[in-house]
């Protein structure tokens, strides 16, 4: 618990409070007059709509297209399925940027649907939502597919043979015991989308704006702390809102689940209806993700005259035609996987440790812990950025110019998501399993260590893989974090993509389709490892 | 009270972790005075300078330069303002004259007559009584057109402002949104200088009557709705002309492979707004001496050189020499159009309101 907390408490508590106390304090008198001020223009009042509105319905279109997907994921045996699965994931830790340009060769003019139908959806709302989708795509399947893989399918069996009906088993069984996962994964879109900043600013043009954009824009642009500070109070006010309904919805379907190995549950479709299914999950999944992905792949080799490597062979010098890096953009592969590596770590250890005292602890103070730990989620990464600069500059944190800077706001989005992932697995441990251990003599870290974690060693893999693809792909604080010359992938395809020129552009996309195909081969290895010891119910 | 303890120790455990972790990495990215050998260079994230270029400065001086690179222009120069009094970094590159004031105003930097001043013709020189800042690079924002539209509809591409509300070039001009990038600001602003503190509005409105397209950001403009560049040809893209900078042609010719014997894109030099980049000694540098010769170096011949193909800007230094490519493709702007930093200051928020709510509508 302590490490958890010194961690939030340091570096995002702390941080955060002194940028925002330094944007309503002016002659060291509090200005709450200037809430009211900025809450009553009717401009922001519109970005907050716009902000709710565009967030419940990007939720509800993720869910509904991606938990039939959740569903395949976890029951269905089908060739490519680990791969598929990896893929999926590649959209969430892709910058904005690059996915902006792949949703608008779909969208836009020139594009897919333009061509088949007429249909520009590219300055349209609906380019927003369908790109959250794309971008949330696998937070409900991991995270819902995850746990209903493990659920044991006899129960709902046996609530047949009981003599009930398919969908009332269904109800009565698998529901109650997804439930929580759902909320989970529903509550993390939401809060992605209703932080959204790069997939409005790109696709919605200028005439959408949310919360989170409107911060920027105060902070980093305009340098206006006071509104900045107000908005950003809004913004944890209402995911501080959304995070106690989500709180209080778990905790009252939370129980105790037999889980058991998913290789078990899982077995090839049988009949029309399960073909169709999965059917039209994979023709889902082919248009919606792996299409914009297939566009970018193939901008990354289509040169002037005709296809090639000329891109990738440019990545590899540091003057690819003029220089816009000191070291071949090529490297910036290995700063990545470097700093994802030092994120993952921290982001395991303190993410770990949260949910492992969470799931002992049901005091008061502790679940609100619980939310706690993903607010980070919900505050703009220039907040934090700039809330570094003003708090961590004595000794001995002065950490403004060092490295360790990046992958440390990279775990402060990872941690969120470790949490997430460990504790539904780690809550459905059966507590009697731990006491019967204590009976027998194991300290509470063996106790941990020989029942606790073999039951979600899963669990712990799948947080790792997405605390590394966050990692990975993160953009928005490493970006206003100083760094010496090393710069990420995300940032090294964002000033490619500054730059004119064909070969500027050309390389942009290389990278990003290595950024791609670096995740997914991240993420399959993280399948392919497989717990030595089988998670099954024989206890 | 035991577990209280525990806890306390666990967390002072956690914390000098982290420290030491930050520490073994500051060997080669940490702390920023070594026997004040380091001048430590602070900017945004478009700086760049040849390894060469900076290996000549450490042997002139016996100072090695650490870059720090952060956001765009705006970003950094807000988190300098939010550092004040302890810096960074010793040294401030790019701020320019749309930020200028507020660069000013806030007292970031201290006075230093840089050494090869003379050479910088006055009218860059924004802060000539107190040297606070040195004027480094030029770069100008212009329309930019797609040669080979203009050719095929057999139609002359526009020179000025006024060209772009005629209805022969209607549909055709895509902007970025002024209150996010800087270029969609420099254009704005160009209207503002061209036609007075009242009369953009009107000018804008015809713009928009004209179907003046907005867009986020100079990414999406030029790469995705701009025919004329590499990424708009993949994306079939349809508007010929964009704001973007006068140096983006040659950089067309220098990023393309093989090189070709004309610019693809043209630019409309009657549209565009001069930017003037500006380096400082920032107030509570450590490494002062280090910085003062790292501000002498930035206006000396060997950076000046260096900076056409670099950042794409033009040097400050009168009669530096231009690379071939650059002076060859490069096109010179007309009288391009400025407005008073000190004005832009105090009115740059109002002005992009109005501006908003004039074309987002």
């Amino acid at each position: 618990m302590a490490v958890p907390l010194a961690f939030f408490g340091l570096f995002f508590a702390y941080p955060v409070i002194a940028i925002v106390g330094r944007g309503l304090k002016s002659g060291g008198t509090w200005q709450f007059g200037r809430i009211g001020e900025v809450l009553g223009d009717p401009d922001i009042g519109g970005v907050l709509w716009f902000t709710t509105w565009q967030a419940a319905a990007s939720t509800a279109l993720t869910l509904l297209l991606a938990l039939p997907a959740a569903y395949v994921f976890a029951r269905f045996d089908f060739p490519g399925k680990q791969l598929l699965r990896a893929v999926v994931t590649v959209p969430f830790v892709l910058p904005t940027v690059v996915v902006g340009s792949a949703f608008l060769a779909v969208l836009g003019r020139g594009g897919l649907l333009a061509e088949l139908w007429g249909l520009r959806l590219d300055t349209s709302v609906w380019a927003i939502l369908l790109a959250h989708v794309f971008f949330n795509y696998a937070v409900v399947v991991r995270t819902v597919g995850g746990l209903w893989s493990q659920l044991d399918p006899r129960q709902e069996e046996a609530a047949r043979v009981l003599g009930a009906g398919r969908f009332a088993a269904w109800r009565k069984v698998t529901l109650p015991a997804l439930a929580p996962a759902v909320a989970a994964a529903a509550l993390m879109v939401f809060l992605f989308t209703f932080t959204s900043f790069g997939v409005v600013q790109i696709l919605g043009g200028p005439s959408f704006s949310t919360l989170e954009v409107e911060i920027y824009r105060q902070t980093a642009q305009f340098l206006d702390l006071p509104t900045a500070a107000v908005l950003t109070l809004v913004q944890f006010a209402a995911v501080g809102t959304i995070l106690a309904v989500h709180a209080w919805t778990v905790r009252r379907r939370e129980s105790a689940l037999r889980l058991v190995d998913p290789a078990r549950t899982a077995r090839r479709p049988r009949g029309a209806g399960q073909w169709a299914l999965l059917g039209g999950v994979l023709v889902t999944v082919l248009v919606l993700i792996l299409l914009p992905l297939a566009v970018l792949v193939e901008r990354s080799f289509q040169g002037p005259d005709g296809y090639g490597f000329r891109y990738y062979r440019a990545l590899q010098s540091a003057d690819g035609g003029g220089g816009t890096f000191l070291v071949p953009p090529l490297e910036a592969v290995w700063n990545s996987l470097q700093y994802a590596v030092v994120a993952t770590l921290i982001a395991l250890v303190v993410g770990g440790l949260a949910a492992a005292a969470l799931t002992r602890r049901a005091g008061r103070l502790v679940r609100g812990f619980d939310a706690l730990l993903m607010l980070p989620l919900g505050v703009s990464a220039v907040t934090v950025g700039f809330g570094f600069l003003i708090t961590l500059n004595q000794p001995p944190f002065d950490l403004r110019t060092s490295w360790i800077l990046v992958p440390l706001a990279q775990a402060l989005v990872g941690v969120p998501f470790v949490v997430r992932t460990m504790l539904p697995v780690l809550r459905a441990v059966d507590g009697r399993l731990r006491e019967a251990a204590a009976v027998l003599g194991a300290s509470p870290l063996r106790a941990w260590r020989e029942v606790d974690l073999p039951m979600v060693r899963r669990a712990l893999l799948v947080a790792a893989g997405f605390a590394f693809a966050v990692s990975l792909g993160e953009f928005g604080a490493t970006v206003f974090i100083a760094r010496p010359d090393n710069p990420t992938l995300p940032v090294a395809v964002a000033r490619l993509l500054g730059r004119a020129g064909d070969l500027n552009y050309g390389q942009a996309m290389a990278l990003s389709t290595i950024l791609m195909v670096v995740c997914a081969v991240s993420l399959l290895v993280l399948e392919r490892i497989r717990p030595d010891r089988s998670v099954s119910g024989e206890f | 009270m035991s577990t209280i303890k525990r806890y306390a120790a666990t967390a002072l455990a956690a914390a000098v972790g982290v420290s030491a972790l930050a520490a073994c990495g500051g060997t080669d990215s940490g702390a920023p005075s070594k026997g004040d050998k380091t001048v430590t260079l602070v900017s945004h994230d478009s700086f760049d300078v040849s390894p060469a270029v900076l290996k000549a400065f450490t042997q002139e001086t016996g100072y090695t330069v650490k870059v720090l690179k952060s956001g765009d222009a705006g970003a950094a120069l807000n988190q300098e303002i939010l550092t004040k009094g302890s810096p960074r970094g010793d040294v401030f590159f790019g701020v320019d004259n749309t930020l200028l004031s507020r660069a000013l105003d806030n007292g970031l930097f201290q006075s230093y007559e840089a050494k090869g001043l003379d050479a910088i013709p006055a009218d860059l020189q924004l802060d000539k009584g107190e040297h606070r800042v040195t004027p480094v690079d030029t770069g100008d924002i212009c329309v930019n057109y797609d040669k080979k539209f203009f050719a095929d509809k057999k139609l002359a591409p526009p020179k000025t402002l006024d060209d772009l509300v005629k209805p022969a070039y209607k549909d055709l001009l895509v902007v970025e949104d002024a209150a996010n990038s800087s270029p969609g600001l420099g254009f704005l602003l160009a209207t503002a200088g061209q036609y007075g503190d009242d009369g953009w509005q009107g000018y804008w409105q015809k713009l928009k009557n004209n179907g003046v397209k907005v867009v986020d950001g100079w990414e999406r403009a030029y790469n995705e709705e701009f025919s004329g560049s590499a990424g708009g040809k993949k994306a079939k893209a349809d508007r010929p002309l964009v704001v973007s900078y006068a140096s983006s042609p040659p950089v067309e010719v220098l990023y393309a492979e093989p090189r070709p014997t004309e610019a693809p894109t043209g630019v409309a030099t009657g549209t565009c707004f001069r930017q003037i980049e500006f380096a400082g000694l920032l107030d509570g540098a450590k490494n002062a001496a280090g910085g003062k010769a790292l501000l002498d170096f930035l206006i000396g011949k060997q950076f000046q050189e260096d900076l056409p193909l670099k950042m794409f800007v033009n040097p400050a230094v009168k009669d530096t020499k231009l690379p071939e490519v650059y002076a060859k493709f490069g096109e010179k702007a007309e009288k391009p159009l400025t407005v008073d930093p000190k004005k832009i200051t105090e009115n740059r928020e109002q002005w992009v309101k109005t501006w908003s709510s004039l074309v987002k509508k």
